[in-house]
C-alpha cells in the first residue's frame, strides 16, 4: 500500500461519519475477510442540561495579565517526567510526557534533559566562544557576533541514546519508555561557517566541542559531520534557549546521539585524532556480549512509538481509536510507519502527517475499531535508506542486554478488555 | 566593536562585481577571510582555556604527583562519593576491579578493567572532579589522584610518581576493547502479513 492510497479512505469524503463509516469497514474488512454489519447503535445523550457558558457572561482576564504565557491550570499532567529515587540530580534526565503531547515540535518547557555537571547559569556577555587548533586563525566569538553571522533554522530531532535501557524493569509510559527524545526548530550559525571563518588546515580530522557546565562536556566529532549540517544554535523554537538547553550557544548535530550535542558550547578544539573523552571511552560506548565494546556509535537508527494510547492511559470504549505516535530516523526522513494491532502477526502502513522532514520527528496515524478484546498494538519504522526498526528479540540476539545504549526496538502496547494500556514487554 | 583587519582589508579591493563573483564578501584580500567577525585568539587565551589531554599526551602539564600523595587526595576529595578504595557508592562510580568481567553477564566496567587510555582519567578529573568543585584540584593532585586510581587498579605500584610520561606509555588493560561501529547489524525484513509462524 503506497502512501498516497493509504490516506485516502479516511481523508477523501468532506462527511465526517462518511469517512469513518468507509474507513472501519476497510479495516475491518481486511482484517476479518468479511464485511461487517455496522450497527449503529444510538447516540448517547449528552448531559441533561448544557448551560450557556460562565466564561461568556463576564470579561476574561485582561491582556498582559502574563508577560510570558504559560499553560491551562487544567494541563497538569503535561510536565517533565523525572525520576523520584536517584541519588543525586547533577547528572540526571528528565523525560518529555510524550503521551500528553500532539504533533513534532516540543515545548520547550518540555524538552528532555540530561546534564552531566547540573545546570550553569550563564551571564551571555561574558560567554566566549573559543575555535582554534589545527586552524589558520584561532578565533574568539562573543554571543553577539554569532548572531551576526548568516542564521539557519531547521526541525530536528535530539535523542539520548540511552533511550530506553535494554535490562529490566521497564518503564510503563511513553515518557518512561522513550521521553529521551524530543524535537524542536534550531535557529544558529553553521558550524561550517565559523570552521571556514578560521580557515581549517588540511590535517582537520575531528573536533572537540567543549562545554561550558560543571561536567566540561567533551565529545570528539568527525569534521564530515561539521561541514554537512552541525549548528551553533542560540534559540529554539523561535526564543533564545532556555538554560536546560544550553544557554546562550549550543553545538546541534542532527542524527547523532544527544550527548554530542555539546550545551553550553564554549570551545571547539580541532585535532587530527579524537581525544577519547571520558564521555565516548567510559561512557557512551556499547558492550557487546563479547566483551568488547563499540565506540563512535554516532547516529540513532529510525525509531518509532505509539503515544496515544500508550502507557498508563485507558481506551474509554470499543469504538473508534485513532492511534497516534512518532517516528524518526537519524539517517534521514521517514518513508513509512506500518502499524500493527495483532500482536505483530500482521502489519499495515499508517499515515505519515506533513511535514516529513529529514532528521525530524515525523507523526503518524492509523484509524482502528477496537472490538474490546485484548489486544497488542506496536509499530514500526522504515527510513529513506530502506533501514526498518527492530524488534527487541533481533537487538538482544545481537548485542546481548549489557549494551545500555542504541535500544531504537519496536514497542508493543498490550490493551487490556477494560481498555487499560500497558508496557507489552513488561 | 572592531572588526578583524582583514574585513578592512577587502574593502579596497575596489571591484564589487569580481568580490561577487567570488561567491564571498571579500575573498580576494585573503584568502581565509570570510565575514571578518570575532577576534584573534592569542595563544595565552588558547592555553588558558584548552583543559583537552590526547592519548599521545598531547596538552599533559608538567609536573608530576606520587602514588602516595594520591592516597590523601583521594581520601578527603574522592571516597565519600566512590569509596575509600574505590569500589563504588550510590553517588560515584566504581572505579576499581573488573577486568576479566567485560564478556560475562554482570560486566563491572571501571578505570582499570574498560578504560582505553589512561591520560583520559588526568583529563577527566581535572576537568570535572569533584563533583561538587570541579577545576579545584592542582596539576600535581590531578596527577597524583590519578596514580592512585591506577595503583588501586593493580596498573601502578605503591611507591610510583606519576608525570606525563607515566599516563601516555602505560597501556591499559582494555586499550584494544573497542571496535568501531558496525551498524546497521540488525536486519528486520518488515515483513507485513502472517508474520509470527
Amino acid at each position: 500500500m503506497s502512501r498516497e492510497t493509504n490516506e485516502s479512505p479516511v481523508a477523501e469524503s468532506p462527511n465526517p461519519r462518511r469517512r469513518f463509516l468507509r474507513s472501519t469497514t476497510a479495516l475491518i474488512g481486511a482484517a476479518a475477510g468479511s464485511a461487517p454489519a455496522l450497527a449503529q447503535t444510538a447516540v448517547p445523550q449528552a448531559e441533561s442540561a448544557l448551560p450557556v457558558p460562565e466564561s461568556m457572561k463576564a470579561p476574561g482576564a485582561p491582556v498582559g495579565g502574563k508577560l510570558y504565557g504559560e499553560p491551562s491550570p487544567f494541563e497538569r499532567k503535561a510536565i517533565r517526567n523525572v525520576n523520584p529515587n536517584l541519588p543525586q540530580y547533577i547528572s540526571a534526565s528528565s523525560r518529555t510526557p510524550l503521551g500528553e503531547l500532539d504533533g513534532i515540535i516540543t515545548p520547550s518547557g518540555l524538552f528532555y534533559e540530561r546534564h552531566h555537571g547540573g545546570v550553569p547559569a550563564i551571564d551571555p556577555a561574558l560567554h566566549r566562544l573559543m575555535l582554534h587548533g589545527l586552524v589558520k586563525t584561532p578565533l574568539v566569538f562573543t554571543v553577539d557576533e554569532l548572531r551576526r553571522f548568516p542564521s539557519e533554522s531547521r526541525i530536528h530531532f535530539l535523542e539520548c541514546s540511552g533511550n530506553p535501557s535494554y535490562k529490566k524493569p521497564y518503564g510503563k509510559t511513553a515518557s518512561d519508555l522513550m521521553g529521551l527524545v524530543s524535537c524542536a526548530e534550531w535557529t544558529g550559525v553553521a558550524l561550517k561557517t565559523l570552521l571556514d571563518e578560521a580557515s581549517l588546515l588540511p590535517s582537520a580530522k575531528w573536533v572537540v566541542a567543549e562545554g561550558a557546565d560543571a561536567a566540561g562536556m567533551t565529545r570528539s566529532i568527525p569534521i564530515e559531520k561539521c561541514l554537512e549540517d552541525a549548528l551553533v544554535v542560540y534559540s529554539q523554537n523561535g526564543e533564545r534557549l532556555r538554560p536546560e538547553q544550553g544557554y546562550p550557544i549550543r553545538l546541534l548535530l542532527p542524527g547523532y546521539e544527544g550527548n554530542m550535542s555539546v550545551k553550553w558550547l564554549r570551545r571547539l578544539h580541532v585535532l587530527d585524532a579524537p581525544v577519547h573523552s571520558r564521555e565516548e571511552t567510559s561512557k557512551y560506548t556499547d558492550l557487546m556480549p563479547d566483551g568488547r565494546a563499540r565506540q563512535f556509535t554516532f547516529y540513532m537508527e529510525a525509531k518509532s512509538i505509539i503515544t496515544s494510547p500508550s502507557g498508563g492511559q485507558r481506551i474509554p470504549s470499543p469504538g473508534f481509536v485513532e492511534i497516534r505516535g512518532l517516528a524518526w530516523s537519524g539517517h534521514g526522513k521517514i518513508a513509512r510507519v506500518d502499524v500493527s494491532v495483532d500482536g505483530g502477526r500482521n502489519w499495515a502502513s499508517s499515515s505519515l502527517q506533513e511535514p516529513v522532514l529529514s532528521r525530524a520527528l515525523t507523526r503518524f496515524r492509523h484509524a482502528w475499531r477496537w472490538d474490546g478484546q485484548p489486544a497488542v498494538i506496536q509499530s514500526r519504522a522504515v527510513d529513506e535508506t530502506g533501514y526498518v526498526q527492530p524488534v527487541f528479540s533481533q537487538l538482544l540476539g545481537e548485542r546481548g542486554d549489557n549494551s545500555l545504549y542504541h535500544n531504537n526496538s519496536v514497542q508493543p502496547w498490550r490493551i487490556a478488555a477494560d481498555g487499560e494500556v500497558t508496557n507489552g514487554n513488561a | 566593536m572592531a572588526t578583524r583587519d582583514r574585513m578592512t582589508a577587502c574593502l579596497h579591493v575596489g571591484s564589487v562585481a569580481f568580490a561577487l563573483s567570488m561567491g564571498v564578501l571579500c575573498a580576494p584580500a585573503s584568502a581565509q577571510s570570510r565575514y571578518g567577525i570575532g577576534h584573534a585568539a592569542t595563544p595565552a587565551q588558547v592555553a588558558a582555556w584548552n583543559l583537552d589531554v590526547s592519548p599521545d599526551g598531547g596538552n599533559l602539564p608538567a609536573g608530576q604527583g606520587s602514588v602516595s600523595h594520591g592516597r590523601e587526595v583521594f581520601a578527603n576529595q574522592c571516597a565519600a562519593c566512590h569509596g575509600a578504595r574505590g569500589e563504588g557508592g550510590s553517588l560515584g562510580d566504581k572505579l576499581a576491579g573488573g577486568q576479566g568481567t567485560l564478556a560475562t553477564p554482570t560486566p563491572v566496567r571501571t578505570v582499570g578493567s574498560y578504560w582505553p587510555y589512561a591520560t583520559t582519567l588526568f583529563d577527566y578529573v581535572r576537568r570535572a572532579m569533584p563533583l561538587n568543585a570541579p577545576q579545584s584540584l592542582s596539576n600535581e593532585d590531578v596527577y597524583a589522584v590519578s596514580g592512585y586510581v591506577l595503583h588501586l587498579n593493580g596498573l601502578l605500584a605503591e611507591d610510583a610518581v606519576v608525570s606525563a610520561k607515566t599516563l601516555t606509555e602505560l597501556k591499559m588493560p582494555n586499550r584494544d576493547g573497542f571496535v568501531s561501529d558496525p551498524r546497521p547489524d540488525v536486519r528486520n525484513t518488515g515483513c507485513l502479513r502472517d508474520c509470527i509462524k
